[in-house]
């Protein structure tokens, strides 16, 4: 066994340094041209123009709760817009996923365990005439992993405003740590740190249509380097041996989406969406997403919504491996494997303030609860005496409240 | 092979700005309260739809263009 896991890091070290050099060559061309695009919109930016606005003034506080295939994460979460005279407008976010799971991984290859993940974030955006210019850090932590992230994002009124452009560059940062069991308890492992950086590029358009339908375009690549595996996670074997999962050290994935939204007379509106996935580690997805909107007298609003979503899997994702065939990269997260999963649901909002109260414009109370389902292709349940694809379904349920002042 | 797509678009994109300033919108200002309603809205709940899509993207491969900008992982 020792032998296999030092040969696979052996060819993992020269494919790594193959895959690197492509990706940085292409990876700079990408670049060049996105900023080319950026100068473009820059100058569009500098035109003598009027309007674009601000994002509301707004605080939504939320309480959510996920249950399903052995998990349970629930949580508050709150955000806040505040405008500073006329051109520029502050926002937070504060956000919790309270953990605990037994889930299938959990349960075929560690104990059960709780876990907390907080995360801030703080942002700007800033309006010039047309434009919105808008700046935000994250950050994200948890017991065993760090992630902080900075977001740029730029967007463009044009046309006699029919037409928005917008565009947007994130970095990310992330540390990834190994929690083990001692005797004092779970702890960081000292032995184990790794980062991984992640680049976001993104490029879209809003566009109207006619008085009735608009519609949207979004572009996004995403490059990643670095410890991209989970340190828990292994493979098996099918002579029943298992070895640490085996990542790429870099992956570039790309997004691209078409939303469209229909308003229908008697207040009530079709959505659709669709996007297409693709990435350098062979996976790739289709997402569908449709949606009505049903007003009810002049404060009740109800959506529902039905999400399809099929992946192809990893070309180095397998159930079970052979022993004598090692390969340069193996995975065994069923998040790499091939799948559909299906959603559903509805989501009801109040306004209890339409005349507005004191220093408040409108207050709304929403609820939504979805249901979901997944069914694997090739990711066993080895719960069973003899495996068969694993499955589940998931509750959620959101509670929260807005008020716009 | 993203250059190649990428550089039409981008010429095209340029031309219909430079040709912008004469374009008149075909859909007047007085045209737009139907668009203006907020269930016409991509993101009418903003807190709501990033968590559900953080929810998506930590049980899903795919990932981007869903309107988020997040960090974080919750990868479990």
């Amino acid at each position: 066994m020792a032998a296999k896991g030092a040969a696979v890091v052996a060819i993992n070290k020269s494919r790594d340094a193959a895959v690197q050099h492509n990706i940085n060559q292409s990876g700079q061309g990408q670049i060049k041209l996105i900023w080319m695009l950026a100068g473009t919109l820059f100058m569009a930016a500098a035109l003598p123009l009027t309007a674009a606005i601000l994002p509301d003034e707004r605080i939504d506080a939320l309480f959510h709760y996920y249950n399903g295939g052995g998990i349970t994460v629930q949580g508050p979460a709150l955000q806040a817009s505040k405008q500073i005279g006329n051109h520029t407008s502050l926002s937070a976010k504060y956000y919790v996923d309270a953990i605990s799971s037994a889930s299938i991984d959990v349960v075929t290859s560690a104990s059960r365990y709780t876990e907390k993940r907080e995360e801030y974030s703080v942002g700007t955006t800033y309006l010039r005439d047309k434009s919105t210019l808008s700046l935000n850090y994250s950050n994200s932590k948890e017991n065993d992993f760090v992630a902080n992230s900075a977001n740029f994002n730029i967007s463009q009124d044009m046309f006699g405003d029919l037409t928005t452009l917008y565009m947007g560059y994130s970095k990310g940062w992330d540390a990834i740590y190994k929690t083990v069991n001692t005797n004092a308890g779970f702890d960081r492992d000292p032995s184990f740190e790794k980062e991984a950086d992640r680049q976001k590029f993104r490029l879209g358009a809003s566009q109207i249509i006619s008085k009735n339908l608009v519609t949207n375009l979004n572009y996004e690549l995403i490059t990643d380097s670095g410890y991209l595996n989970n340190p828990y996670r292994t493979v098996r074997f099918s002579d029943g041996s298992t070895l640490s999962e085996v990542y790429p050290n870099t992956r570039s994935s790309h997004a691209i989406a078409l939303s469209a939204n229909y308003y229908l007379p008697h207040r009530a509106a079709l959505h659709g969406s669709y996007r297409f996935y693709g990435d350098t580690w062979g996976v790739s997805a289709n997402t569908l997403d449709i949606g009505y909107t049903h007003t009810y007298r002049d404060n009740w609003i109800v959506g529902s919504h039905y999400r399809h979503y099929r992946q192809n899997r990893a070309n180095f994702y397998q159930d079970f491996f052979d022993p004598f065939a090692p390969q340069n990269y193996m995975a065994r997260d069923k998040e790499l494997s091939s799948y559909n999963s299906q959603t559903i649901g509805l989501n009801i909002s109040y306004n209890v303030i339409p005349q507005g109260w004191r220093m408040f414009d409108k207050g709304t109370l929403n609820f939504s609860i979805d249901h979901m389902r997944y069914q694997y292709d090739d990711f066993s349940d080895l719960r069973n005496p003899t495996p068969s694809p694993y499955g589940f379904s998931a509750n959620i349920v959101q509670v929260y409240m807005s008020v716009w002042y | 092979m993203l250059k190649a797509t990428l550089l039409p678009i981008l010429a095209i994109g340029i031309v219909i700005m430079l040709n912008g300033c004469t374009l008149k919108p075909w859909v007047k200002p007085y045209e737009r309260a139907n668009l203006a309603d907020p269930i016409m809205s991509f993101d009418r709940n903003p807190i709501s739809s990033s968590y559900l899509n953080h929810v998506y993207e930590a049980r899903e491969g795919a990932r981007g263009a869903d309107g988020g900008q997040g960090g974080g992982c919750g990868c479990n």
